[in-house]
């Protein structure tokens, strides 16, 4: 079975969510801080009292999803979504008020909506499917658990597409938490965004979703035998990938891991993004509607070439890299 | 394939393992006590099912929990990391808010000040952490998944566990939920007004919301025949479904939770008949308890089948009660068992069912049912059936 992917929408801090364009100039702030260019939820979310209750991080992810559904033009058989901390915005807004008001007098509308399931469940409430409805939420892995899912979902019984997608929001707290934590001091960088993705195993599309593969280990020669090992299970040769999108963000612990990976791929162009995205728990969904985007465009915006001159790409690897425990690999394109 | 299950691990108010927690249900014996866990103001007033376990200021009492009843299980399925090696083995684990017990002391002192507030309360605050941490006792490292879909986040988790070995990417999986309970999801449910004061009464006329609690349950889901391994039952069919009605209310005519059942039991390939005992959601709000069982009465039609809610004995564990649910079920089978619906005395009018209200053993329990509602229409039912 193959897995295409018929349509995909992000919302992120890099590109403008309105009149899209490839080749847009891409700022390049010098920040640490990366916030989402968000665009104006009244034509995703047209019922105002639904959209005011909604935090940031349903907007984010309600719109990419629904934005996703009405390209692809089909209706779902599985909707899983994906989320490191979730609703987290409205999480804080809780828990405020419950301190605040001495546990007294809440409004428990920020405690709904705090629920990991929400974006899903937002979708479906939406488009009324009843269908398989599932969010994942561990960590840096939590997408590839989604993708995970939804391949299998692919093979199973009478699934046709898939609805897929990861959110996340960074409020003012995880900054403070990061920042605290020394992330910065290393070189790592903050952001948010969300990204939908239909999977298909009927309609065919230009790319591929090939494998995916989570990992645990917190040597680099074991990131190194996991990765081959991953090539070798899909019949690829290091050689035959043409665009490594790496997921290096500056922090210097997490740099040896990428360096191993990209080593490993001396014939590939290597594309980074978390210099413009900031990085969160679910930045591989960015990763990978980059990768889309790529293959559709057959162009790699400057800002993301790393090395190389990326003049074939049509097979790319995504690698990413949580805080030196969770790790994964996706594999897309087309001709495979 | 059939995905059988070899182990079961279990902590709840009603005990800490499963001879603890059998002795508890057949003699009656409620978890629900006045609130000593944490300071708040419900501290003395409301009835919560806490588990009998330390409070550490360390280590997430979620991730506590699940740890101690993986590890039973890990166990009671006669796993060795050591003699199995070979063994791909996974940990699918469901959680409405992880951490949250401990994160919620970090907001206390944050709000004074950006400075303020133990780091290491926040950062073992998310969901991925206790699962991180269940896997790492336990010597897991081929796959690794948190489920969060609020009340059913257990039942999903348990779900995805057998997928992944009916797709042959696992050998073995343990697979459940944990839940501690924490100011937040008390605060949560008192703001919605569904918490009741007093006991909750499961599918009885007279009740007004439902008790929380806390606690993990995991089973050890395998392929028949993957080792050498004493096994009653297989995990028979499964069903994952979203209402799409409203995000925190099920429509009262039960369509969503009757799609569940529905799809359950056609993916076991059986029929509304063959179902012995149902292990419902039941937790004591007008609004579950009137959907459920008006889906029951739809699916079972007069021929309905031994039921109960065991949620006046442990509370609603949220996240923990698909795996506490599902060792309930496994249990009713291999020791043919129904357990009592505690504070049961009259019907609800609409539907009329009248649960189970005694200990019953003895008897031949084929095919058990247990339900999972959660926040989002999110509903997931789980069919266990004797070998």
């Amino acid at each position: 079975m193959n897995v295409y992917i018929t349509a995909c929408n992000s919302i992120n801090p890099v590109f403008q969510p309105d009149n899209f364009s490839w080749k847009e100039k891409i700022e390049t702030p010098d920040v640490i801080r990366f916030t989402c260019k968000e665009p104006d939820y009244k034509a995703f979310i047209t019922d105002s009292a639904t959209r005011r209750r909604m935090s940031r991080a349903v907007k984010m992810g309600v719109a990419a999803a629904l934005q996703c559904l009405a390209d692809a033009e089909v209706t779902p058989d599985a909707i899983i979504t994906a989320t490191g901390l979730g609703c987290l915005g409205d999480t804080e807004k809780f828990l405020k008020t419950l301190i605040e008001n001495g546990e007294d007098l809440l409004n428990p509308t920020p405690f709904i909506q705090s629920t990991f399931n929400t974006v899903g469940a937002q979708v479906a409430i939406a488009q009324k499917n009843t269908c398989y409805n599932t969010t994942y939420v561990h960590r840096g892995i939590a997408f590839e658990n989604a993708l995970t899912d939804a391949i299998l979902q692919l093979g199973e019984s009478a699934v046709k597409n898939v609805l897929t997608g990861a959110y996340e929001e960074l409020t003012d707290t995880s900054f403070d938490v990061q920042r605290r934590l020394g992330m910065f001091r290393r070189g790592g960088r903050a952001g948010e965004g969300s990204a939908f993705f239909m999977l298909s195993s009927e309609t065919e599309s230009f790319c591929r979703l090939k494998a995916v593969n989570v990992a645990f280990c917190q040597e680099k020669s074991e990131i190194r035998e996991k990765l081959l090992a991953f090539l070798c299970q899909n019949d690829i040769n290091p050689d035959d990938i043409d665009i490594f999108i790496s997921g290096e963000s500056g922090n210097t612990d997490e740099q040896p891991f990428y360096d191993t990976v990209e080593n490993a791929f001396p014939s590939a162009s290597t594309v980074h993004y978390k210099h413009l995205s900031g990085d969160y728990q679910t930045v591989s969904s960015f990763a990978l509607w980059l990768a889309v985007k790529i293959i559709e465009n057959q162009a790699v915006p400057a800002h993301f070439l790393k090395t190389g001159k990326a003049e074939k790409m049509d097979k790319i690897l995504i690698y990413n890299n949580f805080r030196n425990i969770n790790h994964s690999f996706i594999l897309c394109g087309r001709q495979f | 394939m059939k995905i059988v299950v070899s182990g079961a691990g279990i902590i709840s108010s009603i005990g800490k393992n499963i001879p603890e927690t059998l002795d508890s249900l057949e003699n009656k014996r409620s978890g629900l006590q006045p609130l000593s866990l944490f300071d708040s103001r419900y501290r003395g007033v409301l009835p919560v099912g806490e588990a009998d376990f330390p409070v550490s200021k360390r280590f997430s009492r979620t991730a506590l929990l699940g740890i101690y009843a993986a590890r039973a299980a890990f166990c009671d399925a006669g796993l060795d990391r050591r003699k199995d090696e070979k063994l791909r083995i996974g940990l699918i684990s469901g959680t409405s808010v992880g951490g949250m017990d401990l994160s919620e002391n970090f907001y206390h002192d944050y709000l004074y000040s950006p400075s303020r507030g133990r780091l290491h309360e926040v950062v073992g605050h998310d969901c991925g952490d206790s699962t991180e941490k269940i896997a790492s006792a336990l010597g897991i490292s081929d796959y690794i998944a948190t489920v969060s879909t609020a009340c059913s986040s257990g039942a999903n988790a348990i779900i995805m566990g057998a997928r992944l070995i009916k797709n042959g990417i696992l050998d073995c999986v343990i697979a459940g939920g944990t839940d501690a309970l924490c100011k937040f999801t008390l605060n949560g449910f008192s703001s919605l007004k569904i918490v009741d004061d007093k006991p909750c009464r499961p599918f009885d006329e007279s009740r007004e919301g439902l008790n929380l609690g806390e606690g993990a349950g995991y089973v050890v889901l395998e392929k028949e025949g993957n080792r050498y391994q004493s096994v009653c039952c297989s995990l028979a069919g499964y069903a994952n479904i979203c209402e799409a009605y409203h995000q925190t209310a099920s429509s009262p005519d039960g369509g969503g939770a009757l799609l569940a059942m529905q799809k359950a039991i056609e993916n076991a390939g059986m029929r509304p008949e063959h179902v012995d005992y149902i292990n419902l959601h039941g937790t004591g709000t007008p609004n579950n308890d009137l959907a459920e069982g008006n889906a029951v009465k739809r699916l079972f039609g007069e021929k309905i089948p031994k039921l109960s809610s065991t949620k006046a004995f442990t509370g609603h564990t949220l996240g923990a009660c698909g795996g506490i649910e599902a060792v309930f079920s496994v249990l009713a089978i291999e020791k043919g068992l129904v357990f009592p619906n505690l504070n049961f005395k009259n019907p609800i009018p609409e539907h009329g069912l009248q649960p189970e209200t005694d200990f019953r053993k003895g008897l031949e329990i084929n095919v058990v049912m247990s339900n999972s509602f959660g926040f989002g229409g999110n509903m997931s039912t789980l069919i266990f059936e004797k070998l």
